[in-house]
């Protein structure tokens, strides 16, 4: 995977609550097997007029906001639906970094496996760091650093936390499938002893008839 | 947590299931199943696939075909409204079949919506860790299961490895006391707890629904409750298993039989929070007096009372909520103080993981019989399963929908998400569904959230209306 260690860069404020996946991605463009081309639908009907033409209300359309590598937000970014296509169209996007008080948790973890980083902050800080851009016309620049775990901005510096594993793996570009994959042994100890213990959970009775079918 | 304290059913099944910590928060748990729809499946099989890696334990994952199949009676093998439904689903289905996993197609009489089917075939059982593409998951909680929805990564992750790296979330305890009044449901329940705490209450929790009204729901009213734990922002909802569980899940095609379900049943019954058990978080509701819901807004927070009144957005403490309020209520094309009651409707619809379970079409059945859609309005119903579906019709519910002007389809997602499907775009619905946000059931719906009866007396109303004073 790839990896993350420091950004700096234009962060837009988008200062809501509960902004969804269905809105960063709408289910009419899920389409396709492939995890690219969600991008040019970033929230697509907030970004685009009934013609097709880009709002101007929009501050993803805004330069500089429309290169944006950061996004601000308020409580319960990314909440709702499952769809990891709302963190890959982020990412296609240009977002590397999300810096809110709260996350939708799935969302949250989807984003450690796409070298996006969810960066958990007060909303007090969040509103300042928000200002302070604001204020800048969106020139002045905010700093996420992995390995040092902070947000520098014009509103100072902040500490934040991010589970130790999910960091490790990100700040190395480590492949977590492979990580587990070297656990083999652990895993196979565990699963002999449950087996035993949980019979059904591995040996699913697949008579295929009974209630229900 | 005191270190004397009982356990709750959720440490009980997590500490089953941690294979090893990764850290001071994350676990390697071991997945029991995996369910995959062609929606994100596709993807996920597919990055397999291009990693070179195989499935570690096709007994233990479940693919099926849900999202995107069209719900039109006669469809074909590959037929969807969304334009690249066809590639996912033919990819879907030739890479179970190519890695024997447990494929459910289309027109297997099992098939369903995931959430309905993994119960309804015992693929799920009580204490197993169970994960789907999908985050209604949940649902599978209200028999006892440990389910949650994930990414498409964390699928890969699973296909590849039967594991999964997670965060053990703090735990809240819901109860529900008193009883229901007659006419009030689960979905009305859910709905009040999430208008009580909020879309983001329950952010980094798992819910567990207790107390006497949750005791004596049906277990299909437990997953419409365990259901909409996501919409209140928990990944997980539960119900812990109890005799009303095993007495669900005994002779299901998947669930162990003989001395094997005795040793089961046993295991899962001991699997219940300890009396001692202490939870980071205790919410209660008092079902006593509770009234059927409905939504207003664009969150299913954004929730009254049917008898109630759209509120005034100036009433809310918090600035950001008021500004929320205010979007909805511009996009929704609501006053405030508009009494719910009365609102015209241009669709109903009757489907979902949420409310198409056997239950809830009869309840909607009871509310229609003998009455006429009110003309204009488009009334349509998608069983929740197949089995479901064919259980109706044995009844003659079907056609208790169909004299009334229901549209009969067959089971699959259907229009809860829209998914290609245009026909409820820029309309006002009434729905049985889980999510009322912008654009959900197509682009400018206008989406009110209600239960089943709610819905089906609209429908013959022509506007929002309540069930107890149709029947």
């Amino acid at each position: 995977m790839e990896a993350f260690t420091k950004l700096t860069g234009v962060a837009a404020p988008l200062m809501q609550i509960n902004i969804d996946t269905d809105q960063i991605i709408p289910t009419t463009f899920l389409g396709g097997t492939d995890a690219k081309g969600y991008g040019a639908h970033l929230f697509q009907e907030r970004r685009f007029l009934a013609d097709g033409s880009n709002n101007p209300d929009f501050i993803l359309n805004q330069a500089p906001y429309d290169h944006a590598q950061v996004l601000l937000a308020d409580r319960n970014f990314g909440c709702g639906s499952s769809r990891e296509r709302a963190v890959w169209a982020l990412r296609e996007f240009g977002i590397q970094a999300v810096i809110a008080p709260s996350f939708g948790e799935i969302f949250f973890n989807n984003c450690w496996r796409n070298a996006v980083v969810p960066v958990v902050l007060p909303i007090e800080v969040v509103n300042q760091i928000a200002d302070a851009v604001s204020r800048s016309g969106g020139q002045s620049r905010v700093t996420v650093d992995l390995e040092a775990l902070t947000v520098t901005s014009e509103a100072g510096n902040h500490s934040f936390t991010a589970p130790p594993v999910f960091r490790e793996m990100l700040l190395k570009g480590l492949d977590e499938i492979e990580l587990t994959l070297s656990r083999g042994e652990v895993i196979r100890r565990f699963r002999g002893a449950d087996q035993a213990r949980r019979p059904w959970a591995y040996a699913s009775n697949a008579a295929g008839s009974g209630k229900g079918s | 947590m005191k270190p004397s304290a009982g356990k709750t059913f959720l440490d009980k099944v997590w500490g089953e299931h941690v294979i090893t910590a990764l850290d001071d928060k994350v676990d390697l748990l071991q997945i029991d199943r995996l369910i995959l729809h062609e929606l994100s499946g596709s993807q996920v099989l597919r990055a397999l696939r291009q990693s070179g890696r195989a499935p570690d334990s096709p007994p233990q994952v479940f693919t099926m075909i849900d999202h995107l199949i069209s719900t039109r009676p006669g469809r074909h093998a590959t037929e969807s409204m969304s334009p690249s439904g066809a590639e996912m689903i033919s990819a879907t289905r030739a890479e179970s079949l190519a890695r024997g996993l447990q494929f459910i197609d289309f027109d297997d009489p099992r098939q369903g919506i995931a959430h309905v089917i993994a119960p309804e075939q015992g693929i799920a059982f009580p204490g197993g860790t169970l994960v789907c593409c999908d985050s209604h998951t949940s649902t599978v909680g209200g028999i006892g299961a440990l389910a949650w929805g994930i990414g498409a990564s964390e699928a890969e992750h699973v296909l590849a490895t039967q594991t999964l790296p997670q965060a053990k979330p703090r735990q809240m305890r819901v109860r529900f006391d008193g009883a229901l009044p007659t006419g009030v449901t689960a979905k009305d329940m859910v709905l009040a707890l999430i208008g009580e705490i909020g879309a983001q209450g329950g952010i980094g929790y798992a819910a567990e629904f207790t107390g006497s009204a949750v005791s004596s729901l049906s277990v299909e009213g437990r997953m419409t409750l365990c259901n909409m734990s996501i919409e209140f922002s928990c990944k997980y909802g539960y119900v812990p298993p109890d005799a009303a569980t095993l007495e669900y899940l005994h002779g299901r095609a998947h669930s162990p039989t003989g001395e094997a379900w005795e040793a089961a049943a046993a295991h899962w019954l001991s699997l219940r929070s300890d009396d001692d058990a202490q939870f980071d978080l205790e919410v209660a509701i008092d079902c006593n007096a509770l009234q059927p819901q409905v939504t207003w807004g664009t969150s299913p927070q954004h929730v009254v009372s049917v008898s109630g009144s759209v509120p005034d957005p100036d009433s809310l403490a918090d600035a950001e909520q008021r500004k929320a309020a205010l979007r909805a209520l511009d996009y929704m094309r609501l006053a405030p103080g508009t009494p719910l009651i009365g609102v015209p409707i241009d669709a109903a619809y009757i489907g979902s993981c949420t409310n198409a379970r056997l239950s809830d079409l009869r309840a909607a059945a009871e509310v229609l019989r003998g009455k006429k859609v009110k003309a204009g309005v488009q009334a349509v119903c998608v069983p929740g399963s197949t089995p479901v579906k064919r259980a109706a019709e044995a009844e003659g519910i079907d056609r208790i929908f169909k004299e009334a002007g229901f549209e009969w389809r067959e089971s699959a997602c259907g229009l809860c998400a829209g998914l290609g499907d245009t026909r409820f775009a820029d309309l006002r619905v009434i729905s049985t569904t889980n999510r009322n946000f912008e654009g959900r059931q197509g682009a400018a719906t206008r989406t009110h959230l209600a239960s089943p009866a709610t819905v089906a007396a609209s429908a013959i109303a022509g506007c929002i209306a309540d069930a107890r004073r149709i029947v």
